[in-house]
């Protein structure tokens, strides 16, 4: 099934919930809100059509741009997003679902964005969800076991966000 | 010991106590499976059919640190890390060795300026003997690495102490053969500049 | 023993073979934990209730790189993160990048890109079966698995100069091209392997102590391994052709470099005496009674069987680089566009997929450069395989996922 037949479906049950669509990029996406995240997931997991029943990756990307001098250049507003591969088994097709977050809950630093959890669809989610993170600081609701999979327990910081400052010891051990 | 020397039938041979430990330690290196990395594969192959770290001595794994005298760190270190490394340096019996192999293990290597959970050279956290270079090392390195450890276990001074040290005289050198299409520098450049040739990429 | 024991006796027995949960920490130095994975184990006495596995024990940050350097300058990390199987890594990368490109790349880069990635598939699984050997107790498979390699990396060292991190597979197409007399070296490489395939299945496969130590353990069904999202060979040993099962082969359902033009199979179970017409390299597969689909006994057979379609593959290869048209390599373009690409390939632990995001402003350095590791997924079903085994299973268990933790961790 093409992405765009696979659109249609989508669209057909939601409607206004799909926030935006990509059809001419590489891999066309739909973008939804972090609310119906867990709803739209079960229908594409679930309808007969679709049957995406793997998961193959979450990945979080920080949308920033560190450097004031090119940020004006950089042609996006700083925001985060996740990104959720789909794949399917039988059908052998494969889809895209976007979420766009803030960088940080409500604008104040510290607190990380929140997204639903969709381990309970797909088992596979778990440890992507625990990487997205550790790396890259967004904070999954309803997720059996969040903690840091990769980095040490007490890290501090959310290596993959644009700002993130290296640490110069860590432990007794200098960093550089 | 020259009042000693033939004064024996053949077959009797004279040394120091410590010359005798010390030949009998250096023959029997044991390493300990430490592989961290992908120069954990090359230390695998040092140890398996072709390179067979065996006719050094040094042949036997052991999977405990309380059983080894060598500690080979192959591979990067991090600082999740790094505190078993120390405690594993920690465990091991007296005399102890440690070779750090690969650029990861002597400076961060290719880690070097992003990394930011890479430990920046193995020294800092346990010290080291021998250092050898490269990503990964070939087996013959690991080899000539475990070769200057034996210089440096048959120049110690256990029972004698106070003696001054000698210089480290390698034992064991070997050099390198190069190919005939290496084997001047004329030719060598020419080589070089045809290898160049070769793999310049057409316009698209 | 006829008379009935004493109630104080009985009592005293009970105390004596009663057990505690324990604990057990394994790794991150561990022999038979294939690097530094560390599985914390709750035991009781024999039997293991939970498995909890503890990685980042190499987390070297792989991603970060990848948005800070260009995207051939990334390559050398590529190498680093399953560094059994590099080349198949760069051809992940650079399939990715080429993707978001839009590039078209000449047909001898891709017949050479075949040749070496399937080459590299025989190392990688030749190294599983060696290490598996090892932690099962027995030396010798490993010996003669390295056999063989060294003659690869000696192929592969005449291509690229480097042993195990090659570089070789870039974008646009491979480095350099093949060297003088390397094809006919490689036949005869392929010529003295195909009778040593038998050596293993000899000292391995058909050994009764091999069986009985992997036939009927770990058993993991197809649902749990697919919601998990296992994908290689640990999917493979879990399906089941007679029920209909498609291959879940890359290679076959989405092929990349032109891996629809060669004749292989995809290998599924059952292995009854027909998966064969004919004796293949003295190979008639023939599963064990006690072997059930899903276990670790499959999971080992499916690769064994996989380097015996990558020899029918590198002579098709072969065979084709003379006639193939175009260069080795084309030049990249100086810029990334936007947009995102997302690849997987089959490398010989699963699908491994590469995701690249480039910048609006068109800067040649990606936005986001996302790993999507194969052993990462096939190791998190690990606490679902190992509820109620023995502890002595567990590195059966554990070997049997053929994990690397450079890819794990990245």
């Amino acid at each position: 099934m093409t992405a765009q037949e696979i659109i249609a479906i989508v669209k057909e049950r939601f409607g206004p919930k799909i926030k935006a669509e990509k059809l001419d990029a590489i891999d066309p996406y739909i973008v939804i809100d972090p609310a119906d995240l867990v709803e739209v997931c079960r229908f594409l997991r679930d309808d007969p059509r679709l049957q995406f029943d793997m998961l193959n990756c979450i990945s979080g990307v920080d949308y920033c741009e560190p450097d004031p001098a090119k940020a004006a250049k950089a042609g996006f507003e700083p925001h985060l997003e996740v990104v959720y591969h789909l794949s399917s088994f039988v059908k052998r097709h494969r889809f895209v679902v976007k979420l766009i977050l803030p960088r940080w809950k409500n604008n104040t630093p510290g607190q990380l964005p929140e997204a639903p959890s969709v381990a309970s669809l797909w088992r596979a989610a778990d440890w992507h969800e625990r990487e997205t993170y550790d790396l890259v600081g967004v904070w999954f609701t309803d997720h059996p076991d969040l903690r840091r999979i990769l980095l040490a327990d007490d890290w501090e910081g959310h290596p993959l966000r644009k700002d993130y400052v290296f640490p110069l010891e860590y432990h007794g051990i200098r960093g550089r | 010991m020259g009042w000693l020397e033939g004064r024996f039938e053949e077959g009797v041979i004279t040394t120091t106590l410590e010359q005798a430990i010390n030949w009998a330690r250096e023959s029997s290196m044991w390493p300990m499976t430490f592989g961290l990395a992908c120069c954990a594969i090359e230390m695998m192959a040092t140890g398996a059919s072709r390179y067979d770290i065996d006719r050094f001595g040094a042949g036997a794994f052991r999977a405990t640190p309380r059983q080894a005298d060598l500690m080979i760190v192959a591979g990067t270190v991090n600082y999740k890390m790094a505190s078993r490394v120390r405690r594993l340096y920690n465990q091991m019996p007296e005399p102890k060795f440690v070779i750090a192999m690969g650029a990861c293990t002597c400076g961060g290597g290719p880690y070097y300026k992003y990394g930011y959970n890479v430990v920046k050279g193995v020294d800092l956290i346990v010290p080291v003997d021998v250092y050898v270079a490269g990503c990964p090392p070939r087996p013959e390195a690991l080899l000539e690495g475990l070769m200057r450890i034996q210089d440096k276990v048959r120049a110690m001074k256990y029972l004698t102490k106070g003696q001054p040290l000698e210089n480290l005289i390698p034992a064991r050198s070997g050099y390198v053969q190069l190919p005939p299409e290496l084997e001047t520098p004329e030719k060598a450049n020419e080589f070089a500049r045809r290898n160049k040739e070769r793999a310049t990429p057409a316009k698209a | 023993m006829s008379t009935t024991l004493e109630r104080d006796e009985q009592q005293i027995i009970e105390l004596d073979v009663r057990t505690d949960e324990m604990l057990v920490s394994m790794g991150p130095q561990h022999p038979s934990t294939h690097g530094v994975l560390r599985l914390v184990l709750r035991t009781d006495g024999e039997v293991v209730s939970e498995v909890t596995p503890h990685m980042g024990y190499l987390h070297r940050c792989a991603e970060k790189i990848g948005e800070n350097v260009t995207p051939i300058q990334f390559i050398p990390y590529t190498d680093r993160m399953d560094y059994l199987a590099a080349m198949n890594m760069n051809l992940g990368y650079s399939l990715a990048v080429e993707k978001l490109c839009g590039m078209k790349i000449p047909e001898k880069a891709q017949v050479i890109r075949v040749l070496i990635a399937e080459m590299n598939r025989i190392a990688s699984h030749l190294v599983g079966m060696g290490a598996y050997g090892l932690d099962l107790g027995s030396f010798s498979p490993f010996l003669y698995a390295f056999r063989e390699r060294e003659m690869i990396l000696d192929l592969f060292e005449e291509v690229c100069g480097a042993r195990l991190t090659y570089s070789y597979i870039t974008i646009g197409g491979v480095h350099d091209d093949l060297p003088d007399g390397w094809l006919e070296r490689c036949s005869k490489f392929l010529d003295y392997f195909e009778p040593r395939i038998q050596e293993y299945h000899t000292l391995l496969t058909k050994n009764q102590i091999f069986i009985k130590r992997t036939a009927g353990i770990g058993i993991l069904p197809k649902d749990l391994a697919i919601n998990y999202g296992c994908t290689g060979p640990m999917l493979r040993g879990s399906l089941d052709r007679t029920q209909g099962d498609p291959a879940w082969d890359l290679r076959k359902l989405e092929p990349y470099c032109g891996y629809e033009s060669y004749d292989f199979k995809a290998i599924i179970p059952p292995f009854t005496d027909d998966y064969y017409d004919d004796e293949h390299f003295g190979i008639r597969p023939r599963t064990p009674p006690e072997a059930v689909i899903g276990d670790c006994w499959h999971r080992f057979y499916v690769r064994m069987l996989e380097v015996v379609e990558s020899i029918k593959i590198v002579r098709q290869a072969i065979d084709r680089y003379p006639k193939a048209q175009g260069t080795h390599r084309i030049e990249p373009p100086r810029h990334l566009p936007v947009g995102e690409a997302y690849v997987e390939t089959e490398c010989p632990r699963g699908q491994m997929g590469f995701w690249v995001v480039g910048r609006p402003n068109k800067d040649i350095v990606p936005l986001r450069v996302r790993a999507r590791s194969s052993s990462f997924c096939n190791l998190s079903v690990i606490s679902e395989i190992c509820k109620n085994c023995l502890i002595g299973d567990v590195p059966a268990i554990l070997g049997s996922v053929d994990i690397v933790m450079g890819e794990i961790d990245r």
